[in-house]
């Protein structure tokens, strides 16, 4: 009781906090974005999500836009090196912080161990999906150097994928795994 | 008549896939990718009434939102919408969040008119009419063979059940749409389609734009499943902003709620089946009475699906006699398309139940009573091979037999599709530096086709795959028409076959070698200075067949008490011809295995009776299978080379739901009698679902 009652106050008080600020927009405000290593500065609108600065203004069209509300994963960008639906954060949340997309791991000629695993195990089909799901795993990766099939499952379970290529992904996964 | 070769060195072996470096490198540039030069961006407004008048529709208020270009309308008022999602209008403008605001400034005057959304409602008499003066219900289709009611009569035992299947939703992950620049050059589209000779059609009447003035690319496109064959409301709306925005790209792609409105579905149905046979297990009669619905309009009509509700029946075994009676109803919903295997996986689902119910009722095994009533020898063949693999004989158990809370069943289903080739075209260049480029406008789907190209040129240019630049989706190449009915393989190979021997034998004279290929390549190559031999192929009979079966056995698990069902595993026996890449065949079985399990326990499109509104338009609320849901998957590719290339994208999607259904009956030892299998529909077959009596007051249960 006493906790909830702290709780409370805390939510108070950072709502409080908010009031306070300054409120930016509704036209377009100066941002700075570190997104694969590199510095962008452009002018957004304060609604506009990350995805959408990614894909129409950054020209990164590798993150999709498929579902717009976090359940298909055809978003994930790493943030900070965790994976992140982009089509749920406002671009204006992102000063400060690092964001990688699929355009800065390895291009067609020089692939990281999970692209090149995806394009051996042929753990894509359409292509729609895969950048994310490369993303996702990259980040299990990062983390893990030998996660278990049910691990691998639960970095994966934030991406849909219709063509149905999940049996092979699974396969590119432990061949990951296997390379070391 | 032309021959594959017979020991060949490229086809038939696992090759990686052609576009796979640049797809995962996030590289490909989709059609929802492109961005030409000052592009602008296109929402569409949607009618919010299941059914109504449009009386006036003002655009004035769009256009004066800043950073809006353009807005049209769908139709000129009056006219009238029949589903919820219907298109009304368009706005094309420099940002999302423009067009958004742009959109709720558009005022629609309406009068909101009745409307029907459940199929059984729309049977009624007293039912409002999707189209006045019409009846929702479509004249029946019926079909009698041989003397049913006498073959009833003659039977030694009769099954009878009622089955049905839900709408079902592509939901292919890139939406429908099209970036278009309509200028006074002429029309370029960059479409997601899955014909991009189709979409050049459809623009070039819709917007009288002569043909040789339209160009449509869709070099990358994000899933189709037989949902995306023209241009579209959407891709004509599209072209109008951009010439109203003074030719201006407009890049129109549709949200994912619009997926689940208006551009295609599966069918419902509703399928009363009776089925009798003779004491030894041969089938005798069968009588099916079926409706569905396609939505307001009778479906869309393609190259893979004729339209309608209306579905194979008796599916794949031999009954001689039967009477089939089908009926199509409209509701106040967005129309069906064809969808990977159109009407197929409906019939797979009613047909192999009532023949599980049948086994039951002979006391036979019921895998031995479909080898017994088949009439194709491969499908025989496959359903012995299947049952090997899959232990069938030692899994099989009576209904229910299992003990504890965790019940676990077997079950099996077959399929057959055609398939075959169709006219397509190809081209081939061979430069003097001895490259080869193959162009063929043609489309990849996901299903492989650039890599299915580099496989068969590199055969007959005894080369690597490697070697050889793919070039297609693009209608500036030679036509192949449309990515439908498992046709594409079919059609495509034999015509890039064709067009590299010819060029081989141009090659041939040219340089004066008699074989170019190996280490003659280099000097036969260096001798065309500058001229590059161009040759043109076509499909050729003999390269294709068409034709397969199909078999797959499901292994569950149903836990009575939640209801929840784990498929652990499923055996697939397929056929189809001669494998060109193996590594994609197994990619694309895998796809519609998957696909079939959606079917068989999740996917469901929901309308909400009393508001026409669809309830579940996005993947919170509409499940697709994920990673976590995926059996253990084995497969058996029959290889049967002297048949020719045959497609494999659709059969292998068919029996997938039947075989669940039936080992899901088979665990709990009740029938199943409803797609999706969803886990209340469990608890209230086992009786965990406390009934209330009627009349009883709200909140007391009965026994």
């Amino acid at each position: 009781m006493v906790s909830a009652l702290g709780n409370a106050a805390a939510v108070a008080q950072s709502a409080e906090a908010l009031d306070n600020q300054k409120p930016v927009g509704p036209g377009p405000t100066k941002l700075v974005l570190q997104v694969n290593g590199t510095r962008q500065e452009i002018a957004v609108e304060p609604r506009e999500t990350l995805l959408d600065v990614l894909r129409n203004r950054l020209q990164l069209t590798g993150a999709k836009e498929v579902c717009d509300r976090a359940t298909c994963g055809g978003c994930t960008v790493l943030m900070n090196g965790q994976p992140i639906y982009a089509c749920m954060k406002l671009a204006v949340e992102m000063e400060g912080q690092e964001i990688l997309s699929v355009e800065g791991l390895g291009d067609q000629k020089n692939p990281t161990r999970v692209q090149r695993a995806f394009i051996e195990c042929d753990a894509l089909m359409c292509g729609y999906c895969t950048p994310g799901f490369v993303m996702s795993l990259t980040a299990l990766f990062h983390e893990k150097k030998n996660p278990t099939q049910a691990e691998i499952k639960k970095a994966c379970s934030g991406n849909l994928c219709r063509c149905g290529t999940y049996p092979h992904i699974l396969k590119a996964a432990q061949k990951v795994v296997e390379s070391g | 008549m032309s021959e594959w070769p017979k020991e060949p060195k490229q086809l038939g072996k696992e090759h990686v896939r052609y576009d796979g470096p640049i797809k995962v490198s996030g590289r490909a540039k989709f059609a929802s990718d492109i961005q030409p030069g000052g592009w602008l961006y296109g929402m569409m407004l949607r009618s919010k009434w299941p059914a109504a008048r449009i009386v006036a529709i003002d655009l004035q208020p769009a256009l004066r939102i800043p950073g809006i270009n353009a807005a049209v309308v769908a139709n000129d008022p009056p006219f009238i919408v029949r589903f919820y999602g219907q298109e009304i209008a368009a706005v094309a403008g420099v940002s999302k969040q423009a067009c958004l605001d742009a959109l709720r400034a558009i005022r629609v005057e309406s009068e909101p008119l009745p409307f029907v959304v459940k199929e059984e409602a729309a049977l009624s008499n007293a039912s409002p009419h999707v189209f006045e003066n019409q009846p929702n219900a479509g004249v029946p289709r019926v079909l009698q063979v041989g003397d049913p009611n006498a073959a009833f009569q003659s039977a030694d035992k009769i099954v009878e059940g009622f089955f049905q299947t839900s709408v079902q939703l592509h939901h292919a992950l890139e939406t429908h749409g099209n970036t278009i620049q309509l200028n006074d050059d002429g029309l370029t589209c960059w479409a997601s389609t899955q014909g991009i000779s189709g979409v050049k059609d459809s623009l070039a009447d819709n917007l009288g734009v002569p043909l040789d003035r339209v160009r449509v690319i869709s070099e990358f496109m994000g899933g189709g499943f037989g949902a995306k064959n023209g241009a579209g409301v959407e891709g004509g709306l599209a072209a109008r902003l951009s010439k109203e925005a003074g030719g201006k790209a407009v890049r129109l792609m549709l949200t994912r709620f619009d997926e689940a409105l208006a551009v295609g579905n599966r069918p419902s149905s509703f399928q009363k089946v009776r089925l009798g046979a003779k004491r030894d297990g041969t089938l005798v009669a069968y009588q099916l009475d079926a409706f569905g619905t396609a939505g307001y309009a009778s479906g869309g009509m393609t190259a893979a699906g004729g339209g309608g509700a209306g579905f194979p029946a008796p599916y794949i075994y031999q009954v001689p006699n039967s009477r089939v009676q089908q009926t199509t109803v409209a509701i106040n919903a967005g129309s069906a398309r064809a969808m990977r295997a159109p009407g197929h996986p409906q019939a797979s689902f009613g047909m192999e139940s009532i023949v599980d119910e049948m086994a039951l009722a002979l006391s036979m095994d019921p895998l031995e009573l479909r080898i017994q009533n088949d009439p194709s020898e491969i499908r025989r063949q496959q359903f012995r091979i299947a049952g090997d693999r899959f232990g069938w004989k030692a899994k099989y158990r009576s209904p229910g037999a299992s003990s504890g809370p965790v019940k676990s069943g077997v079950g099996c289903g077959g399929a057959t599709w055609g398939g075959g080739g169709h006219g397509s075209e190809a081209e081939v260049q061979i430069n003097p530096d001895g490259t080869v480029e193959v162009r063929c406008g043609t489309q990849d789907l996901g299903t492989g086709t650039k890599t299915l190209i580099a496989i068969v040129a590199a055969e007959v240019f005894s080369t690597e795959t490697s070697a050889i630049t793919v070039r297609i989706g693009d209608t500036a190449f030679p036509a192949s028409g449309g990515s439908g009915g498992s046709t594409t393989a079919a059609s495509v190979s034999p015509a890039v076959f064709d067009a590299c021997q010819n060029a081989l034998r141009d090659l041939s004279v040219a340089s004066g070698l008699a074989d170019p290929r190996g280490t003659n390549w280099g000097p036969a190559t260096s001798r065309l200075r500058i001229n590059p031999v161009v040759a043109r192929g076509r499909w050729k009979d003999g390269l294709s067949g068409h034709g397969v079966g199909g078999v797959q056995m499901a292994e569950v698990a149903v836990d009575i008490e939640t209801g929840f069902i784990r498929v652990n595993r499923i055996v697939c026996v397929q056929d189809c011809g001669l494998v060109v890449n193996r590594l994609a065949a197994i990619s694309q079985i895998n796809g519609g295995i998957i696909m079939g399990l959606g079917f068989a326990l999740y996917e469901e499109r929901i309308i909400d009776a009393a508001t026409g509104v669809v309830l579940n338009p996005n993947f919170e609320t509409y499940k697709l299978p994920g990673i976590a849901d995926i059996p253990e998957i084995d497969i058996f590719l029959q290889d049967m080379p002297e048949r020719g290339v045959i497609g494999i994208g659709e059969p292998v999607t068919v029996p997938t739901a039947a075989a669940i259904a039936n080992a899901v009956s088979n665990a709990i030892g009740k029938r199943v009698t409803r797609l999706p299998i969803s886990p209340a529909q469990i608890l209230v077959l086992v009786g965990k679902v406390p009934r209330i009596p009627v009349g009883a007051p709200n909140g007391q249960t009965g026994a």
